[in-house]
């Protein structure tokens, strides 16, 4: 199965779920309260979920390693390597 | 100091000769390291670590396109970092018609390394990057192929890690991530590196590939297993090489990570508009809804 076919199979599972209990399709005789508390639950998820992007981007990007030294190191062994090129003979 | 050549065939339109060696080149004596092949205890060396190494053999494939800057400097780095661990290797530059005449750097670092270090396999126009490895592998006596960048953005001082890496659970990929352990990059402004999280954020979500960084190019492959992948992949740019990631695991290849450090164009301008980042979100999609 494709990755949106899992998205789409989960999705539907979910929120078939969360729609027969909160609009009491199967008649199950959920109580008042519970049927409340259901209802809001996937705009809840959503916003956690976008706090959750945000604060792992956030945070990756916040600990992105930076490398000066790879650069300077590369710098260095650019001049070494003309060089020795140099020497060989080759013609830049 | 005189450069003393031997008379050597034109190779870059030979075919492919079983073994790799043809011609002989004499190179002048070198006060500095290695890679002069002739010279008594490199070749010793070389073989004890053959011997170590089993018989294994890594073809590096450069595509390049106008990098008449960057190529002598990134040859030289790998010819340093492959002498200096002993793993027998060869570098197969395949040059896509550069009008900035890489072509003839190229030949100038045939003559000095050999013939039989130094593979040029020049096509007539730019013919983008997976025909390029096609085109490669066809060439390639190697047993393990490395794809990298020709601009000095990667650095061959990983070749190690990453031949270690490989014998330490026989990956069939090896992956190179910039966003796990020691690896960073140099270079990028914040803007680049958001959108650099954001998108592989994004793509972790949708397509759950066991690997942090899948628009790395810089890998090491059984040929075998390249070959497969090329073959499956229909992508450009960025999104081939998450595409031979995203197809490595559906076909059960198994995938190793190790550190790099990206470091931005050293020449050159490094390019990421808007164009870019759509094509990305394009090819992201799609990879989401087939595979």
């Amino acid at each position: 199965m494709t990755k949106l076919g899992q998205w789409l199979l989960t999705l539907g599972l979910l929120g078939g779920t969360w729609a027969g209990l909160t609009f009491d399709a199967l008649g199950l005789g959920l109580p008042e309260s519970g049927r409340r508390l259901l209802w809001p639950l996937p705009a809840y998820l959503l916003v956690t979920f976008g706090c959750y992007s945000l604060a792992t981007v956030g945070y990756r990007l916040a600990t992105f390693n930076d490398c000066r030294g790879a650069a300077e190191e590369l710098q260095a062994q650019i001049r070494e390597a003309r060089a020795d090129l140099e020497g060989r003979g080759f013609c830049f | 100091m005189e450069l003393v050549q031997a008379v050597s065939p034109d190779l870059s339109n030979a075919p492919m000769v079983a073994g790799g060696f043809v011609g002989g080149v004499a190179l002048t004596s070198c006060p500095s390291g290695a890679s002069n092949m002739a010279s008594g205890e490199g070749a010793e060396q070389q073989q004890q670590q053959q011997q170590q190494g089993g018989g294994d053999k890594y073809s590096v494939l450069l595509p390049t396109y106008n990098e008449r800057d960057n190529l002598p400097l990134i040859v030289w780095l790998l010819v340093r970092y492959f002498d200096e661990s002993g793993f027998d290797y060869e570098i197969i530059v395949i040059d896509d018609g550069s009008p900035d005449g890489t072509l003839e750097v190229a030949k100038q670092l045939e003559m000095i390394y050999g013939s039989d270090k130094i593979l040029l396999r020049p096509r007539a126009k730019k013919l983008g990057l997976g025909t390029a490895y096609i085109h490669g592998i066809q060439h390639a006596t190697g047993n393990f192929v490395f794809i990298m960048d020709a601009d000095l953005s990667h650095h061959p001082k990983f070749i190690p890690d990453f031949i270690k890496k490989q014998k330490e659970g026989n990956y069939d990929v090896v992956s190179g991530t910039r966003y796990k352990g020691d690896g960073g990059v140099f270079g990028w402004d914040l803007r680049r590196k958001l959108i650099s999280r954001g998108a592989n954020f994004v793509t972790q979500i949708l397509l759950r590939p066991g690997a942090s960084d899948l628009t790395g190019s810089f890998r090491l492959y059984k040929k075998e297993v390249l070959q497969k992948l090329v073959e499956k992949c229909v992508s450009k740019g960025y999104v081939f090489q998450m595409e031979m990631i995203v197809r490595a695991r559906q076909l059960d290849y198994s995938i190793g990570e190790v550190p790099i450090t990206f470091v931005d164009r050293v020449y050159g301008e490094s390019k990421l508009g808007g164009n870019e980042i759509v094509s990305f979100l394009k090819g992201l999609l799609h990879l989401f809804a087939t595979t």
